[in-house]
């Protein structure tokens, strides 16, 4: 177990064979039992209270940051897309790059805890992918992107897709270093899952409501649904989209831009400011 | 269920502490998780004791003190205590809320020799 990204050696796999490694890293490693604590201090015998105050997420959100700091300095748009397995995820993504592909570089990684699937779904339509397997990880974190980002080397003013593992709990406390969180929900799932999963729907700015084309067959009212959403999180912007139609999709790509577009305004902003 | 990858965070902080603060054991950790941190205390507690195992946290008191929720409300200007991310401010009923406290997640203090 590595203690410096919280994942496993050997369970954690990113794409290309190559097993998640420890040796390469610019930073130092401290696996159990070896490490320096493993050192006894002479002298320091006494018991003694130490103040923290240190947030358990630090770490991930160090790597998360220089992810957004990477992010930034290359003009690349970074969205983390999260929600329940079987909500429609990567058939959204890969209408999404059939469209958004043919005027933006696009980029995606891919996390599962088994197979290279989605990453082959989404290399079908041109786009580079990269399948992170996270083993018996339940989700994503920012030291995994930034490894997935040295390999995929996405080029400057890039759209990079990230579609975290099929899980409505854990992916909500990791930060990848993303612009937004986009939380799918399909119309075949249950309007209160806003209610049942709240940490997931506040943490995300969107919510796309996907599978709209099967809603005359379901009981699922979209009017109930958002108003769940917005019970938790006020200012959550809620678009409903069908992949396999294609409707609202082209709501969707609009957000893309417009969201893409404000980033970029307000860094410019800042910079000048400085 | 990433509470177990949360302790792995916890010893992570404990080993790089050790080093840093010349400490070999760690007898007693103290952790503040909030109601709204997605966190379930007895879930880090089995955590903590498989992932601390045969470390210098191996057999240290986990204590975790949970402090309330609380909410401000954009509509009224309330400031209460809620149970849920979903609750509707007390005063007026609006679900306008900003969470104030209750999303921590950190390591309050430690006891080492």
């Amino acid at each position: 177990m590595c203690t410096v990204c919280g994942c496993r050696s050997g369970e954690t796999r990113i794409e290309d064979g190559a097993e998640h490694s420890h040796g390469h890293h610019a930073h130092h490693h401290r696996h159990y039992g070896t490490g320096d604590a493993g050192d006894s201090v002479p002298g320091m015998s006494q018991s003694r209270l130490i103040q923290l105050e240190q947030d358990i997420l630090s770490k991930n959100n160090s790597y998360a940051n220089a992810n957004r700091r990477y992010f930034a300095e290359h003009g690349i748009f970074a969205l983390n897309l999260v929600s329940s397995p079987g909500s429609g995820k990567t058939s959204l993504l890969v209408e999404t790059l059939k469209r958004l592909g043919k005027t933006h570089a696009c980029y995606v990684i891919e996390g599962d805890q088994q197979t290279t699937n989605d990453a082959d779904r989404i290399r079908e339509t041109g786009v580079p992918a990269l399948q992170i397997n996270t083993g018996k990880g339940c989700h994503l974190d920012g030291h995994m992107i930034g490894h997935a980002l040295e390999r995929l080397a996405p080029q400057d003013g890039a759209y990079v897709f990230i579609e975290n593992v099929g899980n409505l709990v854990c992916p909500a406390a990791f930060d990848l270093g993303e612009a937004h969180k986009v939380a799918i929900l399909s119309v075949t799932e249950g309007e209160d899952k806003p209610l049942k999963y709240p940490d997931m729907f506040a943490a995300a700015d969107v919510m796309l409501l996907n599978k709209t084309d099967l809603l005359p067959y379901v009981d699922f009212d979209v009017a109930i649904a958002t108003a769940n959403a917005r019970k938790i999180n006020p200012d959550i912007k809620v678009l409903t989209v069908s992949a396999r139609t294609g409707d609202g999709l082209e709501d969707w790509i609009d957000w893309i831009n417009t969201a893409q577009a404000e980033l970029f305004a307000g860094c410019a902003t800042t910079e000048a400011a400085e | 269920m990433h509470e177990m990858s949360l302790c792995e965070n916890i010893l992570g902080i404990l080993l790089d502490e050790a080093a840093s603060q010349n400490f070999s054991k760690v007898d007693r950790v103290c952790l503040e998780v909030g109601p709204l941190s997605g966190v379930e205390p007895e879930a880090l507690r089995f955590g903590f004791d498989v992932v601390t195992r045969g470390s210098l946290a191996d057999g240290a008191q986990l204590d975790i003190f949970e402090p309330e929720a609380t909410a401000t409300c954009a509509a009224c200007g309330t400031t209460a205590v809620i149970q849920d991310r979903f609750d509707p401010c007390p005063s007026c009923g609006s679900h306008l809320l900003k969470i104030k406290t209750g999303e921590e997640l950190r390591i309050k203090e430690l006891e080492v020799s």
